[in-house]
Formats: structure tokens, sequence, C-alpha cells
């Protein structure tokens, strides 16, 4: 009896990975790299989401090419050094055509070198330093970078809002936060403005008044704030009891419901740059679709990493062939695009060039205030 | 503690196992042949199993030196990380702005600049050496919990100085600008955007070599007076006094044995290709992973942390296989329940105070493996 039972067993397992075997034998494998766990999870989890729904997508309509699409994923913890590790996996042991990651830039810069060395190409969804195309030509974007995020805060405030001073109260641990403070202030001053007090702080300090007080008696036109929404939204709290009724305006980092959740009635009236605008029409169907299969509104990073799937999906069909210099070429030669998150053109480093557009917290919804083209 | 002073005793009456049995020689002989067998296997074994044979190797070295510290002196360090992180920066600063100001690249380079890697990590274990006297001098007049606490706070304070560094340097005509003295204060290593592109030196047999040398330093220490009087310190700190000798002196030599090849391990880390050094290498994160590999190899037990450092890293990158199941998220948890299991089964670490060694030869003398 036991025996029989073994044997079915073996027979059942032999048959599902002759399943699995030839399933895989028709499908093309694309590999993805991202933080599902650690501090940055939810980063990775979010483009995981897009990604997966793209997938999907293009599995339901017959495939690309005629193949199924398959996703290898792996999880980097939010460490270069695992980012490196998964990435090797991916190219030289799973044989990926091409790689989708990361969400931060540190982590992009660690997978990049070893995806341009094996001629793999890879699309990283979010990484706004602009070092990290500068890897090589198989190594692409579908978001802007953090110079134009840091000159369209600065011609906001200073154009559309007319603002002459802005103080600048940045996070000194996070390279992203660092970076737009940098491009900021550089424009900003380039258009004629003044940095009337730049000051910093560490990701989860609790405690802003000294640093607000300070900001208070620069008197600023406007507070520039280029966190992550959590401090933001403590910040905001601190300084509406500190009695600075100046806006805040602050970078995509913003992009989570849970900032007007913890900010309330602080954040109303100020101002953040974005990818997309929730509200934006051609946005409403992947919004849609991505509520029914998650049951949660998506966030930017999730809109990008489907964006980077498709753009991929859509250039494999031009493609002449799936090897990484054919694939990289027809990636390269990507024109107009149209994504969720915009119209996607690559420049000649390889960035996507697309608007960006500002938005306001009004009654605890983020909702379009501008576009600024690049 | 009985069992230790069990333990000391018959480490004494063996004379040691690099000297004696075997001629000298043998050993460095060894050691350089497995890294020329690691060098020549690069080509076969595949890219992937030699990211995972680099990554190990890296940190076999930085738990058989932090064997030395916690192991030998019994002294509770948790800034492990630190030490490597001023190597891997030290270094990386030098050969980076070395070839950009010389070559004008630190990407593509050729076989011909692979020897850089030497000099580097003599550099950067020295500069951790150095750094592990500065923070060793005064605390190391602490014991147990309060080292640990200061070795912690290093750690912490060594990051959060990283973030303070000046941003990166990407040309000789920017290095030019900004001059030699620009450079140095504050570093231009990038802050907390990361210092990337330094040059991509490190290979099988560079880490090999590494893990050879320390071990066996670490191996002709045990056995000789300094580590008989570090483990006399672990065992019995007054006890130790008592018979002449020197506390401080002692464990300030062991934290700057540690720090030196912690600094050497750094340098690996920093010079591997698909990785990039940021401030939150000198964190707590990345130490308490090596006080992992050390405590589950057994405290004090060289082989039993170059085991263990096999067994963790492995562990990390076996558990990937989970994805052809699509059941990633199980990664973690899956390997923090073993590492429980590993410890509630062996609670004196893999090998316990021995070496793999002892196994084999006194299973008569001390009624066999604890």
């Amino acid at each position: 009896m036991k025996r029989r039972w073994f044997q079915g067993f073996v027979a059942g397992v032999t048959v599902v990975m002759a399943g699995l075997g030839l399933a895989r034998g028709e499908s093309i494998k694309i590999g993805h790299y991202g933080s599902l766990t650690g501090s940055e999870a939810t980063f990775g989890i979010s483009t995981s989401n897009g990604v997966k729904l793209a997938i999907n997508e293009v599995n339901a309509a017959g495939g690309v090419n005629g193949k199924q699409i398959e996703l290898v994923e792996y999880d980097t913890k939010g460490d270069p050094k695992e980012a490196g590790a998964v990435v090797t996996r991916l190219v030289t042991r799973d044989k990926v055509v091409a790689v989708i990651g990361e969400v931060a830039s540190t982590l992009s810069l660690a997978g990049a070198p070893i995806c341009q060395a094996n001629q793999v190409p890879m699309i990283s969804p979010s990484s706004t330093n602009p070092r990290v195309t500068l890897v090589g030509d198989y190594i692409f974007r579908v978001c802007f970078i953090d110079p134009f995020q840091g000159f369209v805060c600065a011609k906001f405030a200073r154009e559309m809002r007319g603002a002459k001073t802005a103080a600048i109260l940045y996070d000194q641990a996070s390279a992203y936060s660092v970076g737009l403070a940098e491009q900021f202030e550089k424009n900003f001053v380039a258009m004629g403005g003044v940095v009337s007090a730049k000051l910093s702080y560490n990701a989860g300090d609790q405690d802003f008044n000294a640093r607000l007080t300070a900001i208070r008696a620069s008197n600023p036109d406007i507070i520039f704030l280029p966190g992550y929404y959590t401090d933001v939204a403590n910040v905001a709290i601190q300084a509406r009891k500190l009695g600075i009724t100046v806006p805040f305006l602050g970078g995509d980092g913003w992009d989570s419901s849970k900032l007007t959740e913890i900010g309330g009635a602080a954040i109303e009236g100020s101002f953040y740059s974005n990818h997309a605008a929730p509200d934006d029409p051609s946005l409403a169907g992947f919004v849609q679709k991505y509520e029914d299969e998650y049951g949660a509104k998506p966030d930017a990073l999730g809109a990008l990493g489907y964006d980077a799937a498709m753009l991929l999906f859509d250039a494999m069909r031009r493609a002449k062939s799936l090897a990484g210099a054919d694939l990289r070429q027809a990636i390269d030669d990507t024109k107009d695009f149209v994504g969720v998150t915009g119209v996607i053109n690559f420049n000649e480093t390889r960035d996507a060039v697309k608007p960006a557009v500002i938005l306001e917290i009004k009654d605890g919804k983020a909702v379009y205030a501008a576009k600024i083209e690049p | 503690m009985g069992e230790g002073l069990e333990q000391l005793s018959h480490v004494s009456d063996r004379a040691g196992v690099g000297a004696g049995m075997i001629p000298r020689w043998v050993a460095p002989c060894v050691v350089v042949a497995f890294a020329f067998v690691m060098y020549a296997s690069g080509g076969f074994v595949g890219d992937y199993a030699s990211r995972v044979m680099l990554d190990t190797g890296i940190m076999m070295i930085a738990a058989v030196s932090l064997t030395i510290v916690n192991g030998f002196t019994g002294q509770f360090s948790i800034g492990h990380a630190a030490f490597m992180a001023i190597g891997g920066y030290v270094s990386g600063w030098l050969t980076y702005y070395g070839l950009l100001a010389t070559l004008g690249r630190t990407t593509d380079l050729g076989a011909e600049h692979g020897w850089l890697l030497l000099p580097a990590a003599i550099i950067g274990g020295l500069a951790a050496a150095g750094a592990g006297w500065l923070v060793g001098l005064p605390s190391l007049r602490l014991r147990g919990d309060y080292l640990a606490i200061v070795t912690l706070g290093f750690g912490e304070i060594l990051r959060v100085l990283l973030q303070q560094t000046d941003r990166q340097r990407f040309s000789s005509q920017e290095m030019s600008e900004v001059g030699l003295l620009g450079l140095i204060v504050p570093p231009d290593v990038g802050g907390a955007s990361g210092f990337e592109s330094i040059p991509k030196l490190t290979n099988l047999a560079w880490v090999y070599l590494m893990v050879g040398a320390v071990i066996l330093f670490a191996i002709r220490l045990k056995y000789s007076s300094y580590g008989r009087a570090m483990l006399a310190i672990r065992e019995d700190e007054i006890a130790a006094e008592s018979m002449g000798v020197n506390v401080t002196r002692m464990k300030v030599r062991a934290f700057m044995f540690a720090a030196f090849f912690a600094g050497v391990a750094g340098t690996l880390y920093a010079h591997q290709p698909g990785t990039l050094l940021r401030p939150a290498d000198a964190g707590y994160a990345r130490s308490f992973d090596i006080v992992i590999m050390v405590v589950m190899g057994g405290l004090g037990s060289i082989s039993g942390a170059t085991l263990a450092a096999i067994v963790v890293s492995l562990l990390n990158v076996g558990l990937l296989e989970l994805a052809d199941y699509g059941a990633m998220k199980w990664r973690m948890p899956i390997f923090a329940l073993l590492l429980i299991l590993i410890m509630i089964f062996r609670p004196q670490g893999l090998f316990g105070l021995r070496e793999i060694w002892d196994f084999f030869r006194s299973r008569d003398r001390t009624g066999g493996g604890r």
C-alpha cells in the first residue's frame, strides 16, 4: 500500500516536471530584480506588481510572437551585493533575454555592469541617478532623471509660483534626496532665486523643530522637501505647529497614499512632481486593471514597472531576434511608445524623455496642477 | 567555563598544528596552489558559481578574522563591518583615483592591472588596523557588553561620517579642478549615493589566496604564545593578568589583527564586480552577518567559522532556488528558521571550541565531540 502511494507520488512529480519543462520550452524568459524584502520593500513589490500585470496581459493576448513570457524574479533585500549576485544569476544561469530593475539607483549601479558585460539589455523602471545608464549602451530607463526633476521643481517654484526665496530640507542618508536637493538648488539659483536656508536630516528622525525654527527665521516663499513620504508628513505637521504657512514642494518620493493619511491638514496645499497624475484619463485603464488584480491603488512605481515591461515587449516584437544586440537595438529604436506614464522616447544616453507633472494636495488627494515639458 | 579550561589545557599539550608535525613551508605552498587552482577554475565553473565563490570567500575572511576577537580573546565586537568599510573605502579611493589620474578610466581594465589588488589590500588592511588601534585603545579597557556597545557605536558613527563625504568625481578633468586636497577633505567617495566604478580587480585567486592567508595566520596565532595569552584572557581576565599577561595590550593586538584582515576583506569586496560601496556597509546589519557566522561556527573555532561562512553563504544563495517555485517571499523566513534550528541543536556552534582536526585526533583523550 505504502509503495503504491510512493509510486503514485513519483509519477505525479514526473508529470508535473515534464509539464513545466514543456511550458518552459515555448516561453521567453525575462528577469526582474527588486527589493521584495527589507526597508525598501514597498518599492520592489509595487514594481513587481506592475511587471506581472503587464506579463499577464501580454500572455493572455497570446504572448510575444506567439511565445509566452516567463518571469524570473529575485529579491535583492535592498543590498547592492545581493543585487550583483542575483543579476549574475539571471543573465548567466537563467539566461534571460532582458532584465528589468532596480528601483534604487545604488542597486541598479551594482547590476548594470553585469548586464552590460554579458550584453543583456536592462531597463530600469525608476532609477533616477544619471550615472545608471552611463554604465553602457545596454542600459535603459523609462523614467526621467534627477536633474530633470530638480529642474521641474525649480521651474514650478520660480516661474509658476513666483517664489523668490526657497528653503531646502533634505534627507542626507538618501542618495535620492541629496541628488534632488543639489539639482533643485542649482536650477533655482540659475533662474534668479535665492536659497535662504539649506538643512538636512536623517531618515527616521522624529524631531524637526530646531531645523524648522531656523527655516522659519529665513522666511522663505516655499520649502523644498525632497524626502520620502513618512518624513515629509512629520515635517509638515511640526512646521504647521510652528506657524510656518508657506507651501512645501517635493519629488516623486512623496507618492504614497500614506502621505495624506499621516500628514492630514498639514500637507494640504503642498505640491510635488511625479511621473504621472492619478486623475490623468490616459492612466484610468491601468489604474482599473491594477485595482482589479491587487485590490489597491497603484503608485508611480507600479506604473513605471508596467511601462518598462510593456516597452520591452514592444521592442521584442520589432527585434530581428531576441539576441542581446538585436534586442538592444530594438529598444534603442523605440519611438513615441505610449506608456501609462506618458509618451516615451530615448535620448542619446538612453534616458526616457517625457514630461513631468506637478500634483497639488487638495482635500486629501493629489490632483493635477501643471505639466512641465523637458 | 570548566570546559573551556579543559580545552585550554588540551591546546597547550599539543605543540600546535602548523608547527612540529608538518614542515613549515607546506602550508603556504598549499595556500598558493589552492589559489592557483581557483584562478584556473574561474573559467569553467561559470560566472554564477564564481560569483558565489567570491562572496563566500570574502565572508570567510571576515568570519575568521572576527574569530580572533570574539573567539580567541572572548571580547564581543559587533562593529566588524565598519573595519571592512574602512579598508574598502581607503583602498577603493586609492585605486579609483589613482587609475583615473594615470589611465583616465577605471573600467575595462586588462589583466595587467591585477597585481594592484595586493598593495591595495595591504593598505586597506593597514588603514583598518589603524582604526582598530584607535577604537581599541580606549574601549578595550571595557568588558563584554560595554565593548559591544562601543563597537556598535563606532560602526554607526562611521556610517554617518561616510554620508557626509563629497560627491564622486568621474573624470581626470574633474579631479584636477578640485585638486588632491579637495579629493581628501572631505573624501570624494560619493556620500549616500555610494562609491561606484571602483576598478574590478578582485578575482577568485586573490580571494582564496587571502582566505588561505587569514586561516593560516589564525591557526599559527592560536597555537602561539600570543594566542594562548588571548585564550587565557577569554577564560579569566584576572587569572591571565596574574600570570603576567598584559590584558589590554593583548586585546588591542587581537583587535588590530582582526581589523587588518577585515580591511583586506573590505578591499576585496570593494573591488569585486557587480557591487558598490555605500555608507550602510559600515552599519550594524552587515556586522551581524559576520557575528552570526562566528557564533554559529563555535566561538574560537577557526575551522568552525570557515565552515559557518560557507554554510550561511550557500544557504542564502541556495534558497534563491525557491524562485523556481514562486516562493521567493519565503526565502528570508526559511533562512532565519534554519539558523534558529542550527542554534537549537548545536548551541555551542558547529564545532564548539574545537577545530575540525580535533575530531580526528583526540576522541580518546577528551571523550569525543562536545
